[in-house]
């Protein structure tokens, strides 16, 4: 088989859509892994942000520098590294808490959105657990029983799905979901029925990770508040992307992970209202998360000390308050106006490409800018192979929403991810790499 | 990246032309994999011919390499012996694990010699080896095979 790169002139593109807020190559400048080339001398295109993130130096510089300035173990110890690093620490919870408007008291550090949704999950099967031999000891808006209800969506993440399938294996309440519209947007017709007297807690995505849908969280959260539920919010593809102030969601929890937001791995962040913060069971215990400790048992910490058990991630903090303050120079709503563009610019693209369907939604109304589509007559893992060999690194695969390809009846999908770095030089390359893959496959 | 010395022709004639894709009617053993991080699916039956040769059915959904590869082994077993697709089985996972540098047995292989490439690409090995394990699966529910005689 003789490979043949595309003419430019077979290029799918509208011209021009000039990108309107910031200048992304200068962004692009500031990332030392984008400069990179693979595959022997490809540039790299990458377009798998919503996986995670690139670095930007200066984040990677000051996780460096409390490393080389200040680490030392936080919150015990009576030296200078101590207190400095301390200090780095709680600023960084400051930092991080105020850029989703919320105060540093009510922000838990965990190490990933993952942890910080069976943190929240475990509050609930932890009480139910503890209100079998101690009613008196848990708050009872955490303790479940057969015939309550727990409501998610049919677009969850397994990180949000799978530990509410799990706390309802353990209390032995029903899972609910809201069911998706053909667009793949929620279907809130039958809203009030599946969030009804019986539930619980609902728990939502607020911008999905496989089809690039905001969701409508605040009156979600309010129709959960109004039958006395608590309200979870994954946020892992919205805070990266767009402004979001905590007060605004509605929500009494909300989860997402540093990774994907210019920090590093290893933190995620668990935001709560005082209220349903200083009400929950903790998760994970042992040092650090106490209040007193004897041998016949010990009481606990107030948050959010109480769900850090163990020597918390100091460096990863300071690092992705690093990643914060440079979100914030650049502006969320600009990133937001940055993202909505250039999804725009890929949609308009994509509908040009025979035997292209996008899964999610057309239009670019209340969508980020993660698109996932199907080529007729291609599996997405080959498609990502050809993209691959010209450079362009997009995901492939069900995108850990399994029953989200099921509801499309798809087995996987092939996703663009552009986030700050990326211009509409990089969708096209994109493009031009599905044309491409459909000629060697000869599907066209 | 050389894309042909993943997809090779062979390969890809497999992919477009499945040989002997479908289920048994009267499976002896019957195996269901699946790749947990693509989704791609397999189901891989298998019973005995009149002179005791193996009879293999499947059907599946996933990219070019798992479908071939299902493909492939189907044409390449058929009628064969236990132990002789357990010889074919282990070579190939050998083959998955040489990194491209190991020169395959065609007498053993016959057409799957063509996925030594998919060894330089380690996304790309699970796919290749999913009806393989899911053979072996079917072998063993079969009774065919003792669960420690796996490779
Ligand atoms: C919507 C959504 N929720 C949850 C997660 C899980 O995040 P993490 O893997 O960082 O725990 C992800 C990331 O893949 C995501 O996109």
């Amino acid at each position: 088989m003789c490979w043949k790169p595309m003419a430019t002139s077979a290029s799918p593109l509208s011209q021009g859509v000039p990108s309107p807020v910031f200048d992304a190559q200068a962004v692009k400048a500031d990332f030392p892994i984008l400069a990179t080339t693979v595959h022997g001398g490809q540039p790299l295109v990458y377009l798998d942000s919503g996986a995670t993130s690139q670095k930007p130096r200066f984040v990677l510089d000051v996780e460096r520098a409390y490393y080389e300035q200040s680490n030392a173990a936080v919150h015990r110890g009576a030296h200078a590294l101590a207190e400095a690093a301390t200090e780095a620490f709680e600023q960084a919870r400051k930092g991080i808490a105020q850029f989703v408007g919320a105060q540093a008291q009510d922000l838990v550090f965990t190490k990933n959105a993952t942890e910080s949704l069976n943190l929240a999950a475990y509050a609930f099967s932890n009480a139910t657990a503890i209100a079998q031999w101690d009613p008196a000891s848990v708050d009872s808006r955490f303790v479940l029983r057969p015939g309550d209800s727990v409501v998610v969506t049919e677009m969850e993440h397994h990180s949000n799905l799978v530990p509410w399938q799990e706390l309802c294996r353990k209390t032995g309440a029903t899972l609910r979901w809201i069911p998706l519209t053909e667009e793949g947007r929620l279907d809130l017709s039958g809203l009030d029925s599946i969030i009804d007297e019986s539930t619980r807690v609902v728990s939502v995505v607020h911008q999905s990770n496989i089809l690039g849908t905001i969701n409508p969280v605040r009156l979600i959260m309010d129709r959960a508040h109004a039958v006395g539920a608590i309200g979870v919010v994954d946020a892992c593809q919205s805070i990266p992307h767009m402004p979001v102030n905590v007060h605004e969601v509605g929500a009494d929890l909300l989860a997402w992970s540093g990774h994907k937001m210019l920090g590093p791995t290893g933190i995620g962040c668990l935001w709560g209202t005082t209220d349903i913060l200083s009400s929950m069971s903790p998760f994970l215990s042992g040092g650090s998360m106490i209040e007193m400790v004897q041998m016949d048992g010990s009481t606990f910490a107030a948050p959010p000390q109480r769900f850090e058990a163990g020597t918390p991630v100091v460096a990863q903090a300071v690092a992705l308050n690093a990643a914060v303050t440079y979100l914030q120079a650049l502006g969320m709503a600009d990133v937001a106006a940055h993202e909505h563009a250039l999804a725009g610019y890929a949609l308009e693209g994509l509908s040009k490409l025979e035997g292209v369907r996008v899964i999610g939604p057309l239009s670019n109304v209340d969508r980020g800018s993660a698109i996932s589509f199907v080529v007729e007559g291609l599996h997405p893992h080959d498609v990502g192979q050809v993209l691959d060999s010209r450079g362009v690194a997009v995901r492939v695969g069900h995108h850990c929403a399994w029953p989200t390809c099921r509801r499309f009846g798809v087995p996987s999908t092939t996703r663009l991810s552009p986030y700050i770095y990326n211009d509409e030089s990089d969708i096209d390359a994109a493009l031009e790499g599905i044309l491409a893959a459909q000629s060697y496959f000869g599907v066209k | 990246m050389e894309l042909d010395s993943l997809y090779q022709e062979i390969i890809l004639d497999h992919y477009k032309h499945p040989r002997g894709k479908g289920l048994l009617e009267q499976p002896l053993g019957s195996a269901h994999h699946v790749n947990p991080t693509c989704g791609d699916e397999i189901t891989v039956q298998v019973s005995r011919d009149a002179e005791g040769g193996l009879q293999i059915g499947y059907e599946g959904q996933g990219c070019s390499i798992s479908q071939a590869s299902a493909s492939v082994l189907t044409e390449l077993l058929t009628g064969h012996t236990v132990a002789e697709s357990q010889e074919a089985r282990e070579a190939f996972i050998a083959l998955m694990h040489a990194q491209g540098l190991s020169e395959p047995d065609e007498e053993v292989l016959g057409d799957a010699v063509a996925f030594a490439g998919v060894a330089k690409f380690p996304a790309r090995v699970k796919c290749a080896l999913l009806a393989w394990m899911a053979l072996q699966d079917a072998e063993i529910k079969a009774g065919l095979l003792s669960r420690g005689e796996g490779s």
